[in-house]
């Protein structure tokens, strides 16, 4: 029998973690002890997007999206839907505690202001199953470049499509392919650079971990258009489920003579093999990451010639990210005109400006609904963050919203109606990136944010160049000195002379970059490091040593909950009485502040 | 599997995606069951199983078979209603497998309402 309803599961790691596979088990067995096995389908997909409501269940041809489902949901769920076929209320989406639950998925508006192009299979497909990529359209866009169009008119395409580098650069991806083509060398390399290591980003492994296929099309077009005939995957091991969905969809494209020899009965031949990093940072900087594939340290080399020209083993070497991949099918079936219609800016005016076409982001931080978006270029920061995220979780107020990783900044209220592009990102201070946005509320401290990056990269610095090794080093030591009360006046001017030191000093861009946590938080929030340094204040409540607690006279009921869950019993006080805390015994671990329900614990 | 050629792989793809109309919510026409207690009670999974078996039967691949409560008149259930584009809905009424697999192909299939079942031409008012 043919089914009649398709359940698509999400089994995205988000959504893995959130036990769906548990989920999965439950709803296959109760369809089972129904009989309802040979009318309902049961589907495994990557990421739905919303990863904030996982598990996520999603019922095709009606699209009823479910949400938060658990494995107790279950029976109810089955005999309520699948049986008596009424749409289960008690698990759709409810923005609020006084909205009416929304049944279809496409008028939730987390989703409504969406755009899918890299992301267009996601949630509608099994990625371990080619022939669910091929349904929807996939691998047409490598037919017809094989069958009708010449490696010249492919690049042209591109070119005229306007796609930049979503990795980070934007450099113009048409640009780099002709370069490439047009270099000399005995041997040419492509690579994949699914080494994605910003803080709160995940947008490159939920593309390979929802839709493997639309990345490998992408990169045998791009063989085809350079002249390529092998090409190395770098994944990072930390993305075990990306890392085995990769595997298995390239042994099926072999299978299904997609890659190999003779791809579709063409006598064009070209092989992907994949290549797992240890999951250094800098090693999504594409020199360092052309080392380690060569089995050297992963160090960054100075660009003076480009990799498209000298790149892995000295050849010239195409080096794209997973998302400019999987947008490449899409541009060649859908056409440049139509792809570069969307975004900021007629590529006509310029050809290498602009930004065109959609980008991914991964939306996380205090907004209400955290998950992987994607949007059209141009899109205000505001819509992004309200419309789609919903707002700031828990009533607060909106601080500031971090762009671009530990190389971006941190974007303040008044800049929130900026249209997001790479142009408009780096002429405020900060950058697109590779697509993390992390938003942030007033209890968030900014120098503890900048510490935070500083931190990181710290830690990452490949430590080939000094002013990078050392002055990052030198930055976390004032930063933890300023968040420890300790602040100097000199400090803010020693920060930023170092920062200059290290964008003129540093070989790569990620040590150039380095310095801008710092140089963008002062920029746009300098009054709170003033605060730390002069008034011994965190305004944020966020550095321990600058702050204490007490209970307001007021507010306080005497109910004890304080008092209950304080760590180190510091809290005292007589039923229904004032309680107090020993100053001298707090340790400052906000769990009294918390646990209170009449916000009458005070920090400052 | 044998290796793909370009018209091996158009022709894998029309195969694949009628099996996917389900999936991408396409449909030449909805036939909708009318499953409240009533309708349950009064048959209509097994003229479900039925009208699926009809469909497989026939390599049927556009037309989609959706279930919803009790449509109202619980005495004369198991009913359905044939939704086609542009067209106002029929109600059927009294149904058996026989009934349901003739709505199928005289109705959704050929064209014609099958007039002896047909309860009612058109929707309720909502709103």
């Amino acid at each position: 029998m043919p089914y009649r309803l398709h359940m698509l599961l999400c089994a995205g790691t988000g959504c893995v973690s959130n036990r769906s596979l548990e989920v999965k088990e439950a709803l296959e067995k109760e369809i089972q002890q129904r009989g309802l096995e040979s009318e309902i389908q049961v589907i495994a997909t990557g990421c739905n997007g919303f990863c904030g409501v996982g598990p996520i269940v999603l019922v095709q041809p009606d699209g009823i999206f479910y949400q938060q489902v658990k494995v107790r949901d279950i029976p109810a769920l089955v005999e309520e839907h699948l049986v008596k076929g009424r749409p289960y209320k008690k698990l759709m989406f409810t923005p609020s505690k006084e909205a009416e639950p929304i049944p279809k998925m496409n008028d939730i508006p987390f989703f409504g202001k969406q755009m899918l192009i890299a992301l267009r299979n996601r949630g509608l497909i099994d990625p371990e199953n080619i022939e669910e990529y091929i349904a929807r359209d996939g691998y047409k866009a490598l037919a017809k470049v094989l069958s009708s169009m010449t490696p010249e008119q492919v690049i042209e395409e591109v070119k005229v499509s306007g796609l930049r580098g979503r990795g980070g650069g934007g450099f113009p991806t048409g640009l780099k392919w002709e370069v490439c083509r047009n270099a000399i060398g005995d041997e040419k390399y492509l690579i994949c650079n699914c080494d994605e290591g910003d803080p709160g980003a995940f947008m490159d492994r939920s593309i390979v971990e929802s839709d493997p296929h639309s990345v490998i099309e992408g990169m045998a077009i791009g063989a085809y258009a350079v002249g390529i005939l092998q090409a190395y995957i770098y994944v990072r091991m930390e993305y075990p489920l990306a890392l085995k969905r990769f595997i298995l969809a390239l042994d099926q494209a072999r299978e299904y003579g997609l890659i190999g020899e003779n791809i579709l009965g063409t006598s064009f031949s070209f092989d992907i093999e994949v290549h797992r990093g240890a999951g250094a940072f800098v090693c999504g900087e594409e020199t360092a990451l052309i080392a380690s594939i060569e089995g050297k340290p992963g160090e960054p080399r100075a660009k003076y010639v480009y990799p498209a020209q000298q790149g892995l083993r000295d050849m010239p070497t195409l080096i794209n990210n997973v998302e400019t991949w999987a947008n490449i099918p899409v541009i060649i079936q859908r056409g440049a005109k139509w792809f570069s219609s969307i975004g900021t800016r007629d590529v006509s005016e310029s050809e290498q400006g602009g930004s065109t076409g959609t980008k991914v982001f991964s939306l996380v931080g205090k907004v209400n609904n955290t998950g992987l978006v994607e949007v059209p270029m141009g899109i205000k920061l505001r819509e992004i963050i309200y419309d789609i995220g919903g707002g700031i979780a828990g009533g607060k107020r909106f601080k500031a919203v971090q762009t671009g990783g530990p190389s971006g900044g941190c974007l303040p209220e008044e800049l929130l109606d900026l249209p997001v592009d790479f142009d408009r990102l780096l002429s405020v201070g900060s950058m697109m990136g590779s697509g993390g946005m992390i938003v942030m509320d007033e209890e968030d401290c900014m120098v503890d944010v900048a510490r935070y990056f500083i931190d990181f990269l710290n830690g990452e610095s490949c430590g080939k160049c000094t002013p990078c090794r050392e002055g990052l080093r030198q930055m976390r030591e004032i930063l933890n000195r300023i968040c420890d009360g300790k602040g100097e006046d000199a400090d803010i001017q020693k920060l930023e002379d170092l920062s200059e030191l290290m964008v003129e000093g540093s070989l790569c861009a990620l040590g150039g970059t380095a310095p801008n946590p710092v140089l963008n938080t002062l920029r746009y929030f300098k009054d709170e490091y003033v605060a730390h340094i002069k008034d011994r204040r965190c305004p944020a409540g966020t550095c321990q040593a600058l702050i204490t607690y007490r209970i307001d006279a007021e507010k306080c009921t005497g109910c004890a909950l304080c008092a209950k869950h304080c760590p180190v019993n510091c809290i005292s006080g007589e039923p229904k009485k004032l309680h107090t805390i020993e100053i001298s015994a707090c340790i400052k671990c906000g769990t009294c502040y918390d646990a209170c329900r009449f916000d009458a614990v005070i920090r400052k | 599997m044998k290796k793909l050629t370009i018209t091996d792989l158009e022709k894998l793809r029309q195969k694949i995606q009628e099996d996917h109309t389900v999936r991408e919510g396409k449909a030449l026409a909805t036939i909708n069951l009318h499953m409240g207690t009533c309708g349950i009670a009064a048959g209509m999974r097994k003229v479900m199983t039925a009208l699926l078996q009809e469909i497989e039967a026939k390599d049927i691949k556009n037309v989609r078979v959706s279930t919803s409560g009790c449509a109202g008149l619980c005495s004369r259930e198991p009913m359905a209603t044939v939704l086609i584009a542009g067209q106002p809905p029929v109600k059927y009424a009294d149904l058996t497998d026989e009934k349901i697999r003739r709505i199928l192909n005289e109705h959704v299939l050929g064209g014609n309402l099958v007039k002896e079942y047909v309860l009612a031409v058109g929707s309720e008012r909502v709103g």
